[in-house]
């Protein structure tokens, strides 16, 4: 199972890519986490300065834009093959 | 970063062509818009050259699609400029610069640095945690939502290229002389405590690796999605500013630009401080106060406090700032903006 943290204020954006995070999830048919991270300081940990970021199995794959649906899914099969 | 790109020649010169293309319509759209729309008007409508109604129909069907062309280029070529920064790397040009030298440059960088205003507190910490003084780090957030591509194009298409040049100019006068007061200030003490303890490394930047094609990807969804918020209020603008085209004389408007109470500028900064909108959305009414005779001066102040300075911004920073900071963060930036308001209606 993978973990897909969307780290951001919870503004429209990030919803979307939370959105989307599941979209790609369940067109790949894998077991996937997907939360919304809001908490600035766990924000920061991760060394995000600009939301939406988008975090898979605690590696920051992406910063700054709403990606589409084929790059997110490109983001999860990476992640696994590691 | 373990992505896998397959950069295939072959894709970016497909990618080079469209544009191409697309420029090239652009292009002849713009060059026959006025003769077409022209006609439209005055031959197939048969509204009389000169009179207000013809006048104002000719302007809105003329300044619409112009309007709608020009934010549509200006977006495309900014989004592509910024695919070439990020938060990562203007904190690293900003490093180790100087007080004064890094408000120029944190305001300018402001500008092209991507940045959406929910990002506001984690660039905050990631800036001020690598060393980049207060004042700095507040010459950008503050030029950052104020120097608006949208705002740029629409005052440029109403008003004109000294009109947008202006508020360009001011906007990052604003930032820069807003920064260096409170840097000046040295109010360290009231940022938030876990702020100075935290470790911040910053993620990898994209910005370099990125491809021409995803760059242009990126430029053509940027403008789908800007003008698909936007179209209504550029509607709207225009609709107000075919009015005051065809129905103000030009006599009339010089006068009222001219007149305004010593006090309309700070009353404008005052009322415009709670409010907030995005930029696009303030064009209908600065042209509308201008119809009502407010300068432009006054009128782009209020802009600017409305845009600039935000009760959702000031809650988002409350995160980070003590509430003393964000006082005098929110009163540095409306004194600046107050100045640059009398500024401009003693220049224009």
């Amino acid at each position: 199972m993978i973990t897909i943290k969307v780290l951001g204020s919870g503004c429209a954006n990030c919803h979307k890519v939370e959105e989307l995070a599941k979209q790609a999830a369940a067109q790949l048919a894998i077991d996937a986490k997907v939360e919304l991270v809001t908490d600035m300081k766990e924000i920061a940990r991760y060394g995000v300065m600009n939301t939406p970021g988008i975090v898979i199995n605690e590696k920051v794959v992406s910063t700054g834009h709403v990606p589409a649906l084929s790059q997110m899914t490109t983001f999860i099969t990476n992640a696994l093959a590691g | 970063m373990s992505v896998n790109k397959i950069v295939s020649p072959r894709s970016d010169t497909r990618g080079l062509v469209a544009v191409g293309a697309a420029a090239i319509l652009w292009w002849v759209g713009y060059t026959v818009l006025q003769p077409v729309t022209e006609f439209i008007a005055y031959s197939a409508l048969g509204l009389t050259r000169g009179s207000p109604l013809g006048d104002a129909v000719a302007f809105f069907l003329y300044d619409v699609p112009k309007i709608l062309l020009l934010l549509g280029a200006m977006i495309f070529l900014i989004t592509i400029v910024r695919t070439f920064f990020s938060a990562e790397r203007t904190r690293q040009l900003l490093g180790g610069k100087r007080v004064g030298i890094g408000n120029v440059l944190a305001a300018m960088l402001g500008i092209v640095t991507p940045f959406c205003s929910c990002s506001a507190v984690p660039l905050f910490i990631g800036f001020v945690e690598s060393g980049i003084p207060l004042g700095v780090t507040f010459s950008f957030l503050i030029a950052a939502p104020v120097i608006n591509e949208v705002a740029i194009v629409l005052l440029f298409g109403l008003f004109g290229w000294q009109v947008a040049a202006l508020y360009v100019a001011s906007g990052l006068t604003i930032a820069i002389i807003a920064g260096l007061i409170i840097g000046r200030l040295g109010l360290e003490r009231w940022v938030e405590d876990f702020v100075w303890k935290m470790q911040f490394t910053a993620a990898q930047d994209e910005s370099a690796t990125l491809t021409w094609e995803e760059r242009t990807t990126r430029g053509k969804d940027a403008v789908r999605d800007i003008v698909r918020n936007v179209w209504l209020y550029v509607v709207l603008g225009i609709a107000v500013g075919a009015v005051i085209h065809g129905y103000v004389p030009t006599d009339a408007l010089a006068e009222l630009m001219g007149k305004s109470a010593w006090w309309s500028v700070p009353a404008a900064v005052l009322i415009g401080i709670p409010l907030y909108s995005n930029a696009a959305g303030m064009i209908p009414i600065v042209s509308a106060l201008m119809e009502k005779g407010a300068s432009l001066g006054t009128a782009l102040a209020f802009m600017m406090a409305v845009v600039g300075l935000s009760l959702p911004e000031t809650i988002i920073l409350r995160r980070v700032l003590k509430p003393q900071l964000i006082a005098v963060f929110v009163c540095v930036v409306a004194t600046a903006i107050i100045i640059t308001g009398y500024l401009f209606n003693l220049v224009m």
